[in-house]
């Protein structure tokens, strides 16, 4: 996030796009809410009439997929209008020109014939979100998980450089980030082109910094995205794998696919603290300690590194997980002899200038904010006051480009995927608390009233959604949520895993799958006898 | 009895709420909201609410486990260790550093992937690592 969350609720314009965040961040659903209460405008764009639209001021429900049509109509009209913000562009920005002439051609009624939304709708939204003194933008994986995942988030960050939104107090482009250490492991380097700190890899000085501190002798080479690891499983380049603490076996797209990358593996180690459908396929399992039996940090989605803390001692016969590392590294023959996480993550900042002046004493209250240049910076709230990261922010030009796979008359249906509230990814963890398996307890697919009744299904009437790579079976349940043509499904459940029939079409630049839209068809279930 | 609360980060979202692990006499009895923490000031959702109860879920690994003749075994730590390592090893030497890839963990703590980035480019000489932030 540019921002923080406390921010959210001083905004005086929230525009949530992509994001179900009630379901998905209820703690930042909750400042959403209060941002309302004091007299904020909420635009929530999103094909499905999820809870938050129930608070809105304006739901757009734009057709899936279309959010590039969508933003760029509504940059042409601020830009018709002059709504932008001419000082922020010329002082703080470049690109502009061609922006303004690429959008040309998003003319509200052109966008409207792409998105579904009515010409003087996408005018009205850009008028509240750019003339609105402090307008900020939440999204999710409602954006970025398309294959065309990183247009959409440019063309975000367009809108925002275009109307001076961003580098301000409650005012910036925040992605709310689903896992609770989902930007510390970036941020630690976990990445194939970066080393901790967001240094990377092909620079000479910054690889000779690490080769130093490591004494070890380091790779100039980006490494394999997943994707790219789960093809090389299976031609055979790559043989040995090592998973910590993740389950691509449930959680990846077009699983058949994954499943048959994870037996190609000459050698698959699983770290985790379940027998997990991906440790399942492993030559050894490591069985390590739940973050209430060990102590570290984690990162969350405003940069904020807090203190994660002992409260028990670890399961008999498991291990820190930091321990088990470390014990590998030192049959590597690496200098990898840690005392404690403290220890670990003082080398980590000592090599990384937004973590320099972070210590386990500074964190100690309530966390600090990356970047933390030095022992006495206080953190930082919001990026990019005064100037961006690489100077001047650079508009994009940005076409609208189809999803990979759209409904035909074989697959008529338009396949989403996402979260619910009582539940957490492949549930390997929520599924193990009784009482959020009582409150959910089994999966169900959403479809519209109109399309129940065209298929002849009531509620809890089984169907088979099938794709190009797979199918399964799922009781559905009708009702208003959905748009007519379309199913969601959460992707929770082992027993109706709908990443079975999703595809592998990657957005090109980064290589993320298209969990978003996929093309289905669905059949009723004869009735059980 | 020994009965205290011992303040952490939930283990779910990225919201990165506070809360209050109860602790009884060494066992995880409860989850409490951080009442004055910025981020959620008093407040869990449903989940961070009952994050204690998978922690001593019968499901949970215990032991390390090896596969032999097709099946994972029960193994001790020293065997499945020592495996791990000479297997990756043997890839290695056979077939390059870039033969080998790594998963980071998204669940895991900041200090445990730098270890693990720093296992894979230091002992395999690959930038093979990458996190599922992507997908």
């Amino acid at each position: 996030m540019t921002n923080s969350i406390p921010e959210i609720e001083d905004a005086s314009c929230v525009l949530v796009i992509g994001s179900n965040t009630t379901e998905a961040h209820p703690l930042v659903s909750h400042r959403v809410f209060r941002a309302k209460l004091k007299g904020a405008t909420l635009i929530v764009v999103d094909p499905r009439k999820i809870q938050l639209t129930l608070q809105a001021d304006i739901h757009v429900p734009l057709n899936f997929g279309s959010d590039v049509a969508f933003l760029n109509g509504m940059m042409h009209v601020i830009l018709k209008n002059s709504w932008h913000n001419p000082q922020f562009v010329s002082e703080r920005t470049e690109g502009f020109a061609e922006l303004q002439a690429h959008l040309e051609k998003y003319s509200p009624e052109k966008a409207s014939q792409i998105c579904g939304v009515p010409p003087e709708e996408i005018e009205r939204v850009a008028r509240l979100y750019a003339t609105s003194e402090c307008s900020t933008i939440l999204y999710t994986l409602g954006i970025t998980e398309h294959s065309h995942g990183v247009d959409n988030v440019k063309s975000l960050a367009n809108l925002a450089m275009l109307t001076g939104h961003i580098g301000k107090r409650s005012s910036g482009v925040n992605p709310l980030r689903g896992q609770n250490n989902v930007q510390g492991h970036c941020d630690m380097g976990a990445l194939p082109n970066v080393f901790p700190g967001y240094q990377v890899v092909t620079d000479e000085n910054i690889r000779k910094k690490f080769e130093t501190a490591w004494n070890a002798k380091l790779s100039d080479k980006v490494g394999y995205t997943i994707p790219e690891m789960m093809d090389r499983l299976i031609d055979g380049s790559v043989k040995g794998m090592y998973i910590f603490g993740e389950n691509p076996a449930l959680a990846d797209p077009d699983t058949h696919h994954i499943n048959r990358a994870l037996d190609s593996a000459e050698f698959l180690v699983v770290q985790d603290i379940f027998l997990t459908e991906t440790a399942k396929h492993a030559h050894v399992v490591l069985p390590g300690a739940s973050w209430a039996e060990k102590d570290g940090t984690f990162s969350n989605t405003e940069r904020k590194v807090q203190r994660v803390r002992k409260a028990v001692e670890p399961l008999p016969g498991t291990l820190p997980d930091w321990n088990i590392l470390c014990e590998l590294g030192a049959r590597m023959g690496l200098s990898m002899t840690y005392t404690s996480p403290e220890e670990v993550f003082n080398e980590m900042a000592s090599l990384s200038p937004i973590f320099s002046g972070m210590s386990y004493a500074r964190l100690e209250a309530d966390g600090i904010q990356w970047p933390c240049p030095s022992a006495d910076h206080p953190g930082t709230l919001f990026l990019h006051e005064g100037k961006f990261t690489r100077g001047r922010g650079m508009f994009s030009v940005i076409d609208y480009r189809p999803p990979e796979e759209m409904p035909d008359d074989e697959y008529p249906y338009l396949l989403t995927t996402g979260r619910r509230y009582a539940h957490y990814h492949t549930r390997t963890m929520t599924g193990n608390c009784p009482t959020l398996h009582k409150e959910f307890p089994a999966p169900f697919a959403q479809i519209s009233f109109a399309d129940a009744e065209k298929l002849g299904l009531k509620d809890g009437d089984s169907a088979k959604v099938i794709s190009r790579r797979g199918e399964l079976v799922t009781p559905v349940r009708p009702g208003d949520i959905v748009p007519p043509g379309s199913l969601f499904m959460d992707f929770h459940f082992m027993e109706a895993n709908p990443n079975v029939l999703l595809g592998t079409s990657l957005d090109p630049v980064s290589k993320t799958p298209d969990y978003k839209v996929c093309a289905v068809k669905i059949e009723k279930c004869p009735a059980e006898t | 009895m020994d009965y205290r609360f011992v303040k952490t980060t939930c283990p779910y979202c990225g919201c990165g709420c506070q809360m209050l692990l109860e602790v009884l006499d060494g066992n995880l009895i409860g989850t409490m909201p951080h009442k004055t923490a910025p981020m959620n000031q008093g407040k869990l959702c449903i989940k961070g609410w009952n994050a204690h109860e998978f922690v001593r879920s019968p499901n949970r690994l215990t032991t390390p486990l090896v596969r032999k003749n097709g099946s994972l075994q029960e193994a001790s730590w020293d065997e499945a260790l020592d495996v791990t390592v000479s297997r990756l090893r043997e890839i290695k030497e056979k077939h390059g550093g870039e033969s080998v890839a790594f998963l980071s963990s998204a669940r895991c703590t900041n200090e445990e992937n730098y270890l693990l980035q720093k296992f894979c480019r230091a002992g395999f000489g690959t930038n093979n690592v990458d996190a599922c932030a992507r997908l």
